[in-house]
C-alpha cells in the first residue's frame, strides 16, 4: 500500500457492447413503465386481490434495500470504526446505495396505486404501522445519502465551474457556494452519517417486521416474530459482499487492477456475519420446530434450502479459505452467493412465503413487471456507469508523492 | 415459546431505558384513538336459515350506486358452483356448500368485512385511512389512501380488494357496514333486505349472548361455536353454523388480535425512541474515540 491512492474520475468511451446491451433492456423497462402510468396496475402487471403485492416490493424493494446495505455498513466500518484504509470503497458503496435507494424509491412510486399521494406519510401519520416508519427510514435515509453525496459533487466543481454562454457570469458566485457548502459538509458530516448507520438499522429491521402481521398467511418457514432480527442480520452480511463483486466488475469494467487487499480484508469479516446471521436462522428454526416442514417436497422447502444452502452456507465456506479471499475471481463468486442468497430470501419472504387464505390462481409476476424491474436495475447500472466517469468514485494510484497516503476527503 | 421469550426481552430493554433516561411515569399513549365502544354493533349471521336468494348481494350493490344486474337475474343458483369472493365490484357474496348427507341442506354463507374489533388493516395502514369506528365499523378514507394495498397483505380474512384496472385514483373497496346509512338510523342494506331473517342487527355485546342462546336451545342444530367471538380478538360479525366453520371455508385463526405480534416488535423498536438515540449516541461515542485513537496514534509518529 506504498502508493498514493485518489479518487479520480474515469474517463472512458461510454458505449460499450455490454452497455448498449443494458440501454435496451432499460428502453424496454420505461415503455412498460409508461404503460402502467397510463394504464393501471393491473394492465402491466398479475397481481390481483389474492395476490397484492409482486417482485416491485419483493424485488425491487425488499432485496433492493437490501442490496443497499453496502452504504452504510462500509460507513460503519471506514468512518465510525475509523479504518481509513476502507476509506477507498465508501465512495463506490456510497454511489451504489445512493443510486439504489433512489430506484427503491421509484419503485415504491410505481407500485402504489396512487403515485401521486406518495408524499401523504409525511403529514398523515400511523405510529402502529410498520410501513410507516419504514417509509419515513428510507425517505431520511435517502436525503441523508444525497447529503452525503455532495461533498463529491463539490469536489469535482470547485475551481472547475464553467457554465456555457450568458451563465458563465455566475461561474464565481457559484464557485463561492461550492466553497462554503464544501467546509459546512466537512464540519457536519459525522452527524450525517452517523444518522445514516441509524436509520439504515432501523429500516433494514423493519423491512422484516413488515410481513409480520400478514401472521398465518405467510409460510411457517419464514414468519417468525424474529424476522426483523434476521433482516438485520441478512443486510449485514450482504453489505461488503455487494461492496466486493461491484468493485471486482468495476476493475474489471474499466481495464483496472482490483484492489484485492482491500478487499479481501473485506472478506475476512463476511465469514463471522454470516456465520451469525446462519446461526439466527436455523436456531430460529429448531425453536419454532419448523423443520418438520423440510420433509414436505413443495416450492417453499425447496426454496428454504436453496437460500440455505447455496446463499449462506456454500459462502460462508468460501469467505472461510485464506485461498479464496486471496483471488479476484474466488473473491466475486463467493461475494455473488451472498447476494443471491439475499436476495432469494428477500424474494421468498415476500413472495414465495406469502399464501393467500383463498387461492384461485398463482402469482408468477408478468413480463411487464419483470421488464421494469430488469429496466431500473439496467438503468442503475448505467447511471453507475456515467456517475464513475464524471466524478471522483474510483480511487486509482496516482503518480507522483504527497504528504497523506489517502486523501479522500469528506467520504 | 418465542413469544414469550421476546416479550421479556422487549420487557428488558424497556425498562433498560426507562432506568436510563428515569422516564418512569407518564407513559406514551401510542395506541390508536380507536377506543372501542362498549355499545358498537354487530351482525349475527345465522347460516342454518340462509336460502341463498342472494338479495343481500342486490341491495349492496344498490347501496353503494355499484352495477348490478335487475333483481330477478339473483335467481340463478349456477353461481354457486364455484366459490366466489367479495371483490371492488361486489362488496358482499354468498356461496353455497352442498349438503353432506341425503337428510341435510346446503349451507349458504354470506362473505363480507368482519369488521374486527382489532383489525389489521387499521394497524397496518401507512396514513391511517382505516379506523374502527365507535358503531363497530371498519371504514376506509379515500383522501388518505395512497394505493400501497399494505391492509390487503396484512387482512386475515383477505376482505379488502382494490381497483386493479384503474390509472387513476384506484380505490380500496371493501364492505363499510353501510357507515352512511346506520348514521341516519337505517338499518345496514343486507340486513334490511334478508327475507329470511338470516342476519340480526344489534349490539354486539347482545348478539354474542343471542347466539349462545341459539345454541342452548337447539344444541342439535347449531354447531357449539360462535365464529367470530374470539378470533382475531373478537369481530362485529358473528356467524353460527351447522357444521364445523372450517368445512364452510372460514380461515383458521387464533384469538390473539389480527396485527399480532408486530406492533408489540414496532413499539419496542421505538420505545419512548431511546433504542435509536441510544444506538446515535454509542455510535457517536466509537467514532469519536476511534477518531482520538488515530490522531493520538499520528502525533507520535
Amino acid at each position: 500500500m506504498s502508493e498514493n491512492m485518489k479518487p479520480v474520475p474515469l474517463p472512458r468511451k461510454y458505449f460499450t457492447p455490454t452497455v448498449i446491451i443494458l440501454c435496451l433492456i432499460a428502453l424496454v423497462g420505461i415503455i412498460f413503465i409508461s404503460a402502467r402510468l397510463l394504464f393501471g396496475i393491473g394492465a402491466v402487471t398479475n397481481l390481483s386481490n389474492q395476490y397484492p403485492w409482486g417482485i416491485w416490493i419483493g424485488i425491487d424493494v425488499a432485496a433492493g434495500v437490501a442490496l443497499a446495505a453496502g452504504g452504510f455498513t462500509t460507513a460503519a466500518l471506514g468512518h465510525i470504526m475509523h479504518k481509513e484504509e476502507y476509506h477507498l470503497i465508501t465512495r463506490p458503496a456510497l454511489l451504489t446505495a445512493t443510486l439504489g435507494y433512489t430506484f427503491v424509491a421509484s419503485s415504491v412510486a410505481l407500485d402504489l396505486g396512487r403515485y401521486y399521494y406518495i408524499w401523504h406519510p409525511l403529514i398523515m401519520w400511523n405510529g402502529n404501522s410498520v410501513l410507516f416508519e419504514v417509509g419515513m427510514c428510507v425517505m431520511i435515509y435517502l436525503m441523508v445519502l444525497y447529503i452525503e453525496f455532495l461533498p463529491i459533487i463539490t469536489e469535482r466543481f470547485i475551481g472547475r465551474v464553467n457554465l456555457p454562454g450568458f451563465l458563465g457570469k455566475f461561474n464565481n458566485q457559484i464557485d463561492k457556494l461550492l466553497r462554503v457548502l464544501d467546509k459546512g459538509l466537512n464540519k457536519t458530516m459525522f452527524v450525517f452519517i452517523i444518522a445514516g448507520v441509524v436509520l439504515s438499522c432501523l429500516h433494514q429491521s423493519s423491512l422484516g417486521t413488515l410481513m409480520v402481521i400478514a401472521g398465518q398467511k405467510m409460510h411457517p418457514l419464514w414468519q417468525t416474530p424474529i424476522l426483523p432480527l434476521l433482516f438485520l442480520l441478512s443486510a449485514v452480511s450482504v453489505g461488503f459482499p455487494m461492496v466486493i463483486f461491484e468493485s471486482v466488475i468495476t476493475s474489471k469494467s474499466f481495464g483496472l487492477k482490483p484492489e484485492t487487499n482491500i478487499l479481501s480484508g473485506l472478506g475476512r469479516m463476511v465469514a463471522p456475519l454470516l456465520f451469525i446471521y446462519l446461526s439466527f436462522k436455523i436456531g430460529d428454526m429448531v425453536i419454532r420446530k419448523t423443520f418438520v416442514y423440510l420433509t414436505e417436497f413443495n416450492t417453499a422447502s425447496v426454496m428454504f434450502v436453496i437460500e440455505i444452502v447455496l446463499g449462506i452456507v456454500l459462502p460462508l465456506r468460501l469467505f472461510m479459505s485464506p485461498s479464496i479471499r486471496r483471488s479476484p475471481l474466488g473473491l466475486s463468486i463467493a461475494a455473488f452467493l451472498v447476494i443471491f442468497g439475499v436476495f432469494l430470501n428477500r424474494m421468498n419472504n415476500f413472495i414465495v412465503a406469502y399464501t393467500p387464505p383463498y387461492q384461485f390462481t398463482s402469482y408468477f409476476p408478468s413480463i411487464g413487471e419483470i421488464s421494469v424491474t430488469a429496466g431500473f436495475i439496467a438503468l442503475e447500472v448505467l447511471l453507475f456507469r456515467a456517475f464513475v466517469m464524471i466524478f471522483p468514485i474510483v480511487s486509482i494510484p496516482q503518480p507522483g508523492t504527497s504528504k497523506t497516503k489517502f486523501s479522500v476527503r469528506g467520504v | 415459546m418465542a413469544n414469550q421469550s421476546r416479550r421479556d426481552f422487549l420487557k428488558t430493554s424497556a425498562l433498560l431505558g426507562a432506568g436510563i433516561t428515569g422516564l418512569t411515569s407518564k407513559p406514551v399513549k401510542a395506541a390508536p384513538k380507536n377506543i372501542l365502544d362498549e355499545n358498537r354493533m354487530g351482525v349475527l349471521v345465522d347460516t342454518t336459515v340462509c336460502i341463498g336468494c342472494r338479495k343481500c348481494e342486490w341491495a349492496c350493490k344498490t347501496a353503494h350506486n355499484l352495477p348490478t344486474q335487475p333483481l330477478e337475474s339473483y335467481d340463478d343458483r349456477s353461481v354457486f358452483i364455484n366459490m366466489r369472493r367479495p371483490d371492488d365490484k361486489s362488496l358482499t357474496v354468498v356461496n353455497e356448500y352442498p349438503a353432506q348427507e341425503s337428510n341435510s341442506f346446503p349451507v349458504n354463507v354470506k362473505v363480507q368485512c368482519m369488521h374486527c374489533d382489532k383489525p389489521a388493516c387499521v394497524s397496518a395502514c401507512i396514513v391511517g385511512a382505516f379506523s374502527k369506528e365507535e358503531n363497530g365499523s371498519v371504514i376506509w378514507d379515500g383522501d388518505k389512501c395512497i394505493g400501497c394495498r399494505y391492509c390487503m397483505v396484512a387482512c386475515p380474512f383477505q376482505v379488502p380488494a382494490f381497483e386493479f384496472e384503474k390509472a387513476l385514483q384506484p380505490e380500496i373497496r371493501k364492505c363499510d357496514f353501510c357507515f352512511e346509512r346506520t348514521k341516519i338510523g337505517k338499518l345496514p342494506a343486507c340486513v334490511e333486505i334478508c327475507p329470511m331473517e338470516v342476519l340480526t342487527y344489534g349490539r354486539r355485546e347482545d348478539l354474542v349472548e343471542l347466539a349462545h342462546h341459539k345454541i342452548s336451545l337447539y344444541p342439535e342444530k347449531y354447531y357449539n361455536h360462535v365464529f367470530g367471538e374470539y378470533e382475531v380478538g373478537g369481530t362485529s360479525w358473528l356467524y353460527l353454523a351447522s357444521r364445523d366453520f372450517s368445512e364452510l371455508q372460514f380461515p383458521k385463526l387464533g384469538n390473539s388480535p389480527a396485527p399480532g405480534v408486530s406492533e408489540a416488535i414496532q413499539h419496542g423498536i421505538f420505545a419512548y425512541f431511546i433504542p435509536p438515540i441510544a444506538l446515535y449516541a454509542l455510535l457517536g461515542g466509537v467514532m469519536w474515540l476511534n477518531k482520538n485513537r488515530k490522531s493520538g496514534e499520528e502525533e507520535q509518529l
